[in-house]
Order: C-alpha cells, then sequence, then structure tokens
C-alpha cells in the first residue's frame, strides 16, 4: 500500500507535531486530564480481563492499545452528543460518564446490558456487528427534525465495513446530510481476518464513493484524534453531514478472552506496536516537558488501583437476577401469554420451596 | 364504502394529525403513493420530513427507525412486499424486538413495520409469500393482521399508538375489498380476536386473506346444513387463545385456514394449544389447511396452492364425518 496520508500531533516518541489541516490548542491541565482518562480506561481494562480469567465474567473483550482512539474521541463529544457503541467502547463510556461496573453486567451475564442509554446519551452495547451505525443515523435524522445543534457518533470496527448496514448507514447519512459522525477504529483484525481480507482500499478511502469527507488518523495519538473528532461534529452541527474517520489503530490484546491470536499473527507485530503506545507517548510529552511529574504520575496510578479495586468488589458481590425476571420488560405493555408463563414458572418454582 | 387500502390511508392520516411525532417511512411511498397507493395523497399533506421516501435498503430503513424512536419518534416502516423484508431481519428480530428487554425496560422502540402480505394477485417471485410466522417466533414483537377495512383503519391507528414494535401484516389481495366503516369508536382492542359469524358444528379459525374465504366456505356449509363458527383471529402475537378455546368447547371441532405453509405455521401452534387445554371436548383432530409446504409457486398455478373454499370443506367433512 502507497503511504497514506495520517494525521498525527504527537509522534510515538512524544514529540509535538504540526499537521497543515489539524491544529490543537491544548493547556497542561487537558493534557494531564487525558493522561488520567487514558490510564483509567487501561486499569479498567486490564482489571476486567483479570475478573473473567477468575471466573467472574463469562467474557470480555478487551480495548487494550484502543485507549486513545476512544478517549480522544469520546472527550471530543459534548454532553448532549450521542454515542452508539459496539461491545468495545469502554474508553467512551468513561468519556461520557457510565459507572464502569455497569458495563460489566452483561460480561458477567446478569443482563445484556441494562444501563439507561439516554442518561449519558450512550445507547447500549451493540454485539451484532455494525447494527448499531444505523441507529445512529437514525437518531441524527431526528435530531435534524428536532432543529437540534448536537451530533451523532457511530462506533465501529475495520470488519464492520464490510456489512451492508454500515455500508447502508452511510447512504442514509449522506442523501440526509445527517449529522453523524462515522468513527472506525481499524484495530487491523477482525477476529482472525485482517484488514487485508476486508478492504482492498484504504477505508477512509470509501467515504468519497458514497460523497463525505473520509480522514485517517493515528488513533493511538489522543490529540490528533480529539482534534479530527471534533471537527468532524463541528461540520455535522453545521448542517454539513457526516464524515468517516479512520483510526489507525491496534488490537493489542485478543479479539476476546475466548480468543486466541497465536494462531493467526505473529508476536513481533505486537512488539512494532508496542512502540506507538498510546498512553506512553503522552507520558513522555509531559514529563520532557515539564507539565507533570513523577508525584502526578504516582496520583494517577493509585487512583486507578482504587478504582480497579473498587470495581473488583462491586463486581464479585453483583447479584444474579431473580430468574422470573426474564419475563419482566420482554414488553412495554400488558402481554397475556407472556403473563401466564410468568406465572406458570413461578408456581413451577415455587413448588420446590416444601420439599423437606 | 371504503376500499381496505383506502381505510389503512385514512388511519394513517388519523395517526399523522394526532401525533406530531408520527412519521412515515418506507420506499415509493411519497409522491408515488406506495406501490399500493396505501399512503397516497400523506407526503402533500404532511410534507417530506413527515412522510418520507427512503433509500432502497429494507435494513436500513429499519434501522434508522430504530434511531428517530430513540430520539422519540414513532416512526411507520413500509416493506413494499412480503419478500422484501429479509434484507431487514436482523434489524427486527435482533434489534427492533430486543432493545426494550435489553435496557431493562429503560427505553420503548413503539415502531410499526407494515407489509403487505399473501398471494393471489398473480405477481412474480417474493410479492406473494405468508411470513407471519417468522416474527410470531420472536419474543419482543407484537403481530397483527387486518382482514377488513374497519379494522384496517383502527388497527393501524392502535398499532402506532402501542409502546412496543408492531408488524402489522395487510392482506394485499383484499386492499380493494369494500365496506362501510364505523370512524366513530373503535369497538375492539387491538389483540382481541373476532368471532365473525357463530356456529354450532365445527370452528374455523383464520387471519388475514383467508377470513373472507372462510366466511365463503361457511356459507356454502350452511346450504348443505353445516353450521360454522368463524374465528378471525386479528391479533398472532399476543394469541388471543381463550375465545378460540371457547369455541372448541361448544363445537368440538376445528379447522384452521392461512395461506402460509402448514409447517411450523400458526395452525401448528393453535393445534397445539387446543389439543393441550380442549383434549376433552374434542371430537376430531384438529385441521390445518395451509399453503403446502414448497416455495410459493409462479402465479399461473397459485390457485392450487391457497387454500379455497373447496379445500376448507373438504377438511370440514372430514372433521365432521370423523
Amino acid at each position: 500500500m502507497a503511504q497514506e496520508r495520517l494525521v498525527q500531533l504527537l509522534t510515538p516518541e512524544g514529540e509535538r507535531v504540526e499537521d497543515p489541516e489539524y491544529s490543537i490548542d491544548i493547556s497542561a491541565d487537558e493534557l494531564k486530564a487525558l493522561y488520567r482518562d487514558l490510564v483509567m480506561v487501561r486499569r479498567f481494562d486490564i482489571e476486567a480481563t483479570a475478573l473473567q480469567r477468575q471466573g467472574e465474567l463469562g467474557l470480555w473483550a478487551q480495548s487494550l492499545g484502543q485507549e486513545a482512539a476512544q478517549v480522544g474521541s469520546g472527550r471530543a463529544l459534548a454532553t448532549g452528543d450521542y454515542a452508539f457503541p459496539t461491545y468495545r467502547e469502554h474508553g467512551v463510556a468513561w468519556c461520557k460518564g457510565v459507572d464502569p461496573v455497569q458495563l460489566l453486567g452483561m460480561f458477567r451475564g446478569v443482563n445484556h446490558g441494562g444501563w439507561d442509554p439516554n442518561e449519558n446519551n450512550f445507547q447500549l452495547y451493540t454485539i451484532v456487528i455494525g447494527a448499531q451505525t444505523l441507529h445512529a443515523t437514525g437518531y441524527a435524522m431526528g435530531l435534524m427534525r428536532d432543529k437540534s445543534d448536537r451530533a451523532v457518533i457511530a462506533y465501529f470496527g475495520d470488519g464492520a465495513t464490510s456489512q451492508g448496514d454500515v455500508n447502508e448507514a452511510f447512504v442514509f447519512a449522506s442523501v440526509y446530510l445527517a449529522p453523524v459522525v462515522f468513527f472506525c477504529q481499524n484495530n487491523q483484525w477482525a477476529i482472525s481476518q485482517p484488514i487485508e481480507g476486508q478492504t482492498r482500499v484504504p477505508l477512509y478511502r470509501r467515504a468519497s464513493g458514497f460523497g463525505f469527507p473520509g480522514i485517517r488518523v493515528d488513533g493511538n495519538d489522543v490529540l490528533a484524534v480529539l482534534a479530527v473528532t471534533r471537527e468532524a461534529l463541528a461540520k455535522a452541527r453545521r448542517g454539513e453531514g457526516p464524515t468517516f474517520i479512520e483510526a489507525f489503530t491496534y488490537r493489542m490484546g485478543a479479539h476476546t478472552t475466548s480468543d486466541d491470536p497465536s494462531r493467526y499473527r505473529l508476536a513481533k507485530d505486537l512488539d512494532v506496536w508496542k512502540l506507538k503506545d498510546p498512553i506512553e507517548r503522552v507520558k513522555v510529552h509531559l514529563a520532557r516537558t515539564g507539565q507533570a511529574d513523577s508525584v502526578f504520575f504516582a496520583e494517577v496510578d493509585a487512583e486507578a488501583e482504587k478504582m480497579a479495586t473498587e470495581l473488583r468488589a462491586k463486581i464479585i458481590a453483583m447479584p444474579d437476577p431473580n430468574p422470573d425476571e426474564m419475563f419482566a420488560h420482554v414488553y412495554a405493555e400488558h402481554h397475556e401469554p407472556l403473563e401466564r408463563e410468568r406465572e406458570e414458572f413461578k408456581s413451577y418454582q415455587a413448588s420446590f420451596v416444601d420439599q423437606p | 364504502m371504503i376500499t381496505l387500502a383506502k381505510a389503512i390511508n385514512t388511519g394513517l392520516r388519523r395517526s399523522l394529525e394526532k401525533d406530531s411525532r408520527v412519521m412515515l417511512m418506507g420506499e415509493d411511498i411519497g409522491k408515488l403513493g406506495g406501490v399500493f397507493r396505501v399512503t397516497e395523497g400523506l407526503q402533500a399533506d404532511f410534507g417530506e420530513e413527515r412522510v418520507v421516501d427512503t433509500p432502497l435498503a429494507e435494513s436500513g430503513i429499519l434501522g434508522t427507525a430504530i434511531g428517530l424512536a430513540l430520539r422519540g419518534y414513532r416512526p411507520v416502516c413500509e416493506i413494499q412486499f412480503d419478500g422484501f423484508v429479509y434484507p431487514a431481519f436482523d434489524q427486527i428480530t435482533s434489534q427492533l424486538a430486543k432493545m426494550h428487554a435489553r435496557a431493562l425496560g429503560k427505553v420503548k422502540l413503539p415502531i410499526v413495520v407494515r407489509i403487505p402480505y399473501g398471494g393471489g394477485i398473480g405477481a412474480v417471485e417474493h410479492h406473494s409469500e405468508s411470513n407471519e410466522a417468522y416474527f410470531a417466533h420472536t419474543a419482543g414483537l407484537r403481530i397483527v393482521t387486518c382482514s377488513n377495512p374497519e379494522d384496517g383503519y383502527w388497527m393501524i391507528q392502535q398499532a402506532i399508538e402501542s409502546d412496543d414494535p408492531v408488524i402489522f401484516f395487510e392482506p394485499k389481495r383484499r386492499y380493494w375489498d369494500k365496506a362501510d366503516i364505523n370512524t366513530e369508536t373503535s369497538s375492539i382492542d387491538l389483540h382481541k380476536s373476532k368471532i365473525l359469524k357463530e356456529g354450532t358444528d365445527l370452528t374455523l379459525i383464520t387471519y388475514g386473506p383467508s377470513v373472507r374465504t372462510c366466511l365463503d366456505a361457511a356459507r356454502v356449509a350452511q346450504t348443505e346444513g353445516k353450521n360454522l363458527e368463524v374465528i378471525d383471529l386479528r391479533s398472532l402475537s399476543p394469541l388471543d387463545i381463550d375465545p378460540v378455546l371457547s369455541s372448541i368447547e361448544k363445537t368440538g371441532r376445528g379447522v384452521v385456514v392461512h395461506e402460509a405453509p402448514t409447517f411450523l405455521g400458526m395452525g401448528a401452534e393453535l393445534a397445539a394449544q387446543i389439543m393441550e387445554q380442549c383434549f376433552y371436548s374434542l371430537e376430531a383432530p384438529i385441521l390445518r389447511v395451509g399453503g403446502y409446504n414448497v416455495p410459493y409457486p409462479p402465479a399461473r398455478i397459485e390457485d392450487h396452492y391457497l387454500p379455497d373454499v373447496d379445500r376448507i370443506l373438504d377438511a370440514v367433512d372430514w372433521a365432521i364425518e370423523f
């Protein structure tokens, strides 16, 4: 593949660089806040992985390596902006203020999501690949009808770009000029299928065929992601329609805790990407420019440890739902056969109670 | 006198007038008024924001409708023909049907999916299917079907008012059936079945396009001295089973009639429930008269596939003589 343009504002070595189109003016406090987000999100992910290994979660989808793509885009969102995630957007959830404990319910197997999407403008995780991009587009169509100044961001991965729903979302968003940003984290792998198995052109170039701009950004550079996403959201608010952002990153972990990447990719590829770590470059930059010292880094680490400890305690204490809850929210309105079945289930259960 | 198509059109108009959050979306529903003209004149009166001509993508229609519903709208989606709904199958069964439960009740999905269904109009492939069982098998959806203009007028409005997703099947070969309708008060709840003709010898249980065929069969049977009861189910999920069971307890015999293939169709479910709950009232096995278990045949031979008066009376005779 020819050398593609890649927006970058902070190199893997922690050096601030200029981009001809995008710039960012960021204070020391703001940069430190982003660093804190990145560390917290990674610590959360590591704790969740450990909880799965210890049997407290049935499954976990790691976000390891994708923190900058998620935090950069997540922090570009205004409070009123709505995010439609896949099942791996833990960093975006963090930025939107979703309680991390709530994210784990579905992975523990006590619910299928369960949080109120409207509380933080963060839709439930969607597992069927790409389906949420249409929901995001429809929500954006609703914003247009409401003459709202809000925008929507739809998350998906490189594999999802092969799905019909994602392509249909591009068509609808394009013809209606819907205020939606399509944020693709190209982490190079769809479980075992490499990006070459999904596309013969760089993903961001697909956008032009749909009639809207596409841009590739260093997905491990939180500043570049923030700048590019802010601009795309501003464009959406101005009524200029969708933008496709390809955040070029790497899935440093397995697809999920059930996956074994050693069967299909080389350890040395991972080594290359370790040198591009999204957190390390911010830390180096903060330290080298004297914007933060070791006390600050220690404080953030301590805070992350505390969050992880509390998370662990809450997950282990998370109760199973009452079995008859499976009948509780199938319908919003009364459904007679369902109620009868629920009663049958309850009396069957009750039939065991009085046994000696 | 008003046709079923016009009755649904008028019902949609009432809903658009009553609630500004109601919007229609689908292929060719605006200027053209839909391929069956069910949405005729609505875009002209309510504008392109509320009666939306969409790109030609069924999953896109359903998926964006879900997003609009999350934003507080009440979309009514038109699928142009029964056989074109499958590209939207995931959005309907995995997203629309389950999202309320996934959110533990914290979001509602008041979406109606209108599907013209069934055969008998001499169409090419994919334009004559009866695929209601796929959807009735999915928890979280409500499945209803009208058989006459008055029901078309009221049921579409009731479906739009429901806070749950409703799949609204419209019997396309009955679109041009005419009747006088009462537009003052709705007589019956969306999910109630209706006894259209009382009888004592056998119960015909049916819905949608087969209702008229069953009424015709009952009329012929009457001339032969057999008094048949005819029940229009109207709602397939939830199934209003109690009136069916009471009827079977009275007549002791039942025949289920629908255009869909009989294998794992609504008739199978009805026969099972009747057998479970009315075993000692039965004088004969419950029979099913439906489509054969083949792909919907070419138009020139569809009359041999669709349940007609003769096939229904054949089953009636068999059950009565059993």
